[in-house]
């Protein structure tokens, strides 16, 4: 862990902004994400159900395993084609 | 942290990790039980074995605060105050120092010391960050443990698109050693966003540049040459043209932090012109705020915007040194900020004579933007020692080669005017008439001295807007 001094001019938060979220899903394409952690997949399955009666367009995705972060290839995938993404943790 | 006291009467720092340490170990129990002695330890609480009187500063605490830079270190204290220090085994030095005699019997008659651990490089910068009681007031920013620190710099906007060096706290401190000014210092009013740039600022950015701290100065220097009404930053960052800051460093310390005005000075390749213009560029960007697409409006950009600076080649200039061609005085450390809009090569390999080679000199300077825009440029024309030496052979002041080149770039109207020449850029039609339209303003050209001793070259900086509607030169010393 790294600690640095701010170079700028200091007149921005300095920490990661969160993006805006959505007042709404209708339209919107939603990413599951299945970490690969036994009946992920069961619960996405019925989040898929919900969403998809509200309107909201679903695309699946899953880590090759749940012990190492997602591919690059994999978050690009994620980040290009969903405008909202939902990572399910399950045990 | 407040400086802690040493005892009254005679003190030793010491380690184990040094033989010299080791070889007086006894004397130092001989000087104790004689006179009395505290003996400070940097490594080993048990070292020596042959002291009792023994003080644990294996914090480096007492020794940092206490300036110990070799151990053994022998000092005199009396009433709370260091009267005398020696350093090293030394029966001659020693001897009178503690008024003990026969001290060490057996021991050769002298040993060098070994560095202390309080100044240890693996050590310093963390023990400083520990001791010195920081005036760092930037935010920290702490990245994850998950976070690559390169890609996060990257990533938050802060580099000029390659690598910076992280701004540790430790590296800031360090650097901050590189001046005496105070690190709350406000240097300039950074634009594009006013933004109030302190000393501190002002050394991590250099930190990130890759600057060495003695290199501050200089990189203060420049921070101060270009963030100003007349230099005007904010126009060279808000221009469509690709206009930067060059930064021309005279005095000794070129050769004090080891800059390059020979071989490929305006190049790659040398840290300390790299990383001083870089560090320029740094301070704008980051605590200015100028980023090109915002206020950066450049349509193409040039390579110098990276960072653009090099020394000029005093020792081998027929003539004096830039900076008091406007204003500063010969032989003082300053640099000169000019804005310019990259480097054109002019060569002429035939000439031996000024007057052919201020011919040619001038048709470079004609082809600056346009050969038909006139008036008001600026320029820096940059000789190379083999084109300057035919003026020093043939006894040309600068003054005298100025006046020559100038004469030389004024043009008659009408074939500048518009629709001259079948181009449809050019002056406006009523001054058809005039006889000679200057293609520099008056006192707009300056000349240096740069680059290696083969090649019959020069090196044109073409100015942007210049005067009171663009940006001017300036010259700044360079202060410690």
């Amino acid at each position: 862990m790294t600690t640095v001094l701010d170079p700028t001019g200091e007149r921005k938060p300095s920490d990661w902004q969160r993006l805006e979220r959505p007042t709404s899903l209708d339209g919107l394409t939603v990413g599951l994400l299945d970490i690969s952690k036994p009946r992920g997949d069961v619960f996405l399955d019925h989040l898929q159900i919900r969403l998809e009666q509200i309107g909201a367009k679903v695309e699946r995705f899953k880590k090759p395993t749940f012990s190492k972060p997602a591919p690059v290839d994999l978050r690009h995938e994620i980040s290009t084609t969903c405008d909202v993404v939902i990572e399910a943790l399950a045990d | 942290m407040t400086k802690p006291a040493l005892p009254d009467g005679l003190v030793a720092f010491v380690k184990r990790d040094c033989p010299t340490c080791e070889l007086v170990g006894d004397v130092l129990a001989d000087i104790e039980a004689r006179t009395g002695l505290t003996t400070y330890t940097q490594d080993d609480p048990a070292f020596p074995e042959a002291v009792n009187q023994r003080i644990d500063d294996t914090e480096l605490s007492v020794s940092w605060h206490h300036d110990i830079e070799t151990v053994p270190t022998l000092i005199r204290v009396e009433n709370g105050a260091e009267v005398e220090r020696i350093v090293g085994w030394s029966r001659e030095q020693w001897e009178p120092f503690t008024g003990l005699e026969a001290l060490g019997g057996g021991l050769p008659e002298w040993r060098p010391g070994c560095g202390s651990l309080s100044v240890d490089p693996n050590l310093a910068n963390d023990l400083m960050v520990k001791f010195s009681g920081s005036e760092i007031s930037s935010r920290r920013i702490v990245f994850a443990a998950q976070e690559d620190e390169f890609d996060s710099m990257f990533q938050r906007g802060w580099t000029d698109g390659l690598p910076v060096v992280p701004p540790t706290e430790a590296r800031v401190l360090a650097m901050l050693n590189g001046t005496t000014r105070s690190p709350s210092e406000i240097v300039v009013v950074a634009p594009p966003d006013l933004v109030d740039c302190t000393v501190e600022k002002v050394a991590i950015n250099a930190v990130m540049a890759g600057c060495k701290p003695e290199y501050l100065p200089v990189v203060l220097a420049a921070v101060e040459a270009v963030c100003n009404e007349t230099f005007n930053m904010h126009g060279l960052l808000a221009t469509t043209m690709p206009a930067g800051p060059v930064i021309v460093v005279n005095g000794e310390i070129r050769k004090r932090i080891g800059m390059n005005w020979s071989h490929n000075a305006m190049g790659q390749g040398n840290r300390a012109n790299s990383t001083i213009g870089r560090a320029l560029q740094l301070v704008i960007r980051n605590v200015g705020g100028g980023r090109p697409g915002e206020v950066d409006r450049a349509t193409h950009g040039q390579p110098g915007k990276l960072g653009f600076c090099f020394a000029e080649d005093e020792e081998g200039s027929p003539w004096g040194p830039l900076n008091a061609d406007l204003g500063g005085v010969a032989g003082e450390d300053a640099v000169t900020a000019f804005a310019t809009c990259g480097t054109t090569l002019i060569t002429d390999q035939l000439s031996r004579e000024p007057e052919s080679l201020c011919r040619s000199l001038a048709a470079g300077l004609l082809g600056m933007g346009n050969s038909k825009s006139v008036l008001g440029f600026d320029a820096m024309l940059v000789l190379g020692p083999e084109h300057a030496s035919r003026f020093r052979d043939a006894g040309w002041s600068k003054e005298q080669l100025i006046e020559r080149i100038v004469q030389l770039t004024e043009r008659p109207g009408s074939e500048l005017v518009r629709g001259a020449g079948g181009i449809t850029e050019g002056i406006p039609a009523f001054m058809a008439e005039a006889e000679n339209v200057p293609k520099v303003q008056p006192g707009g050209l300056m000349i240096a001295h740069a680059g290696s001793g083969a090649g019959l070259f020069s090196m044109l900086l073409p100015g942007w807007v210049s005067g009171e509607m663009g940006s001017q030169k300036t010259t700044v010393p360079i202060r410690p």
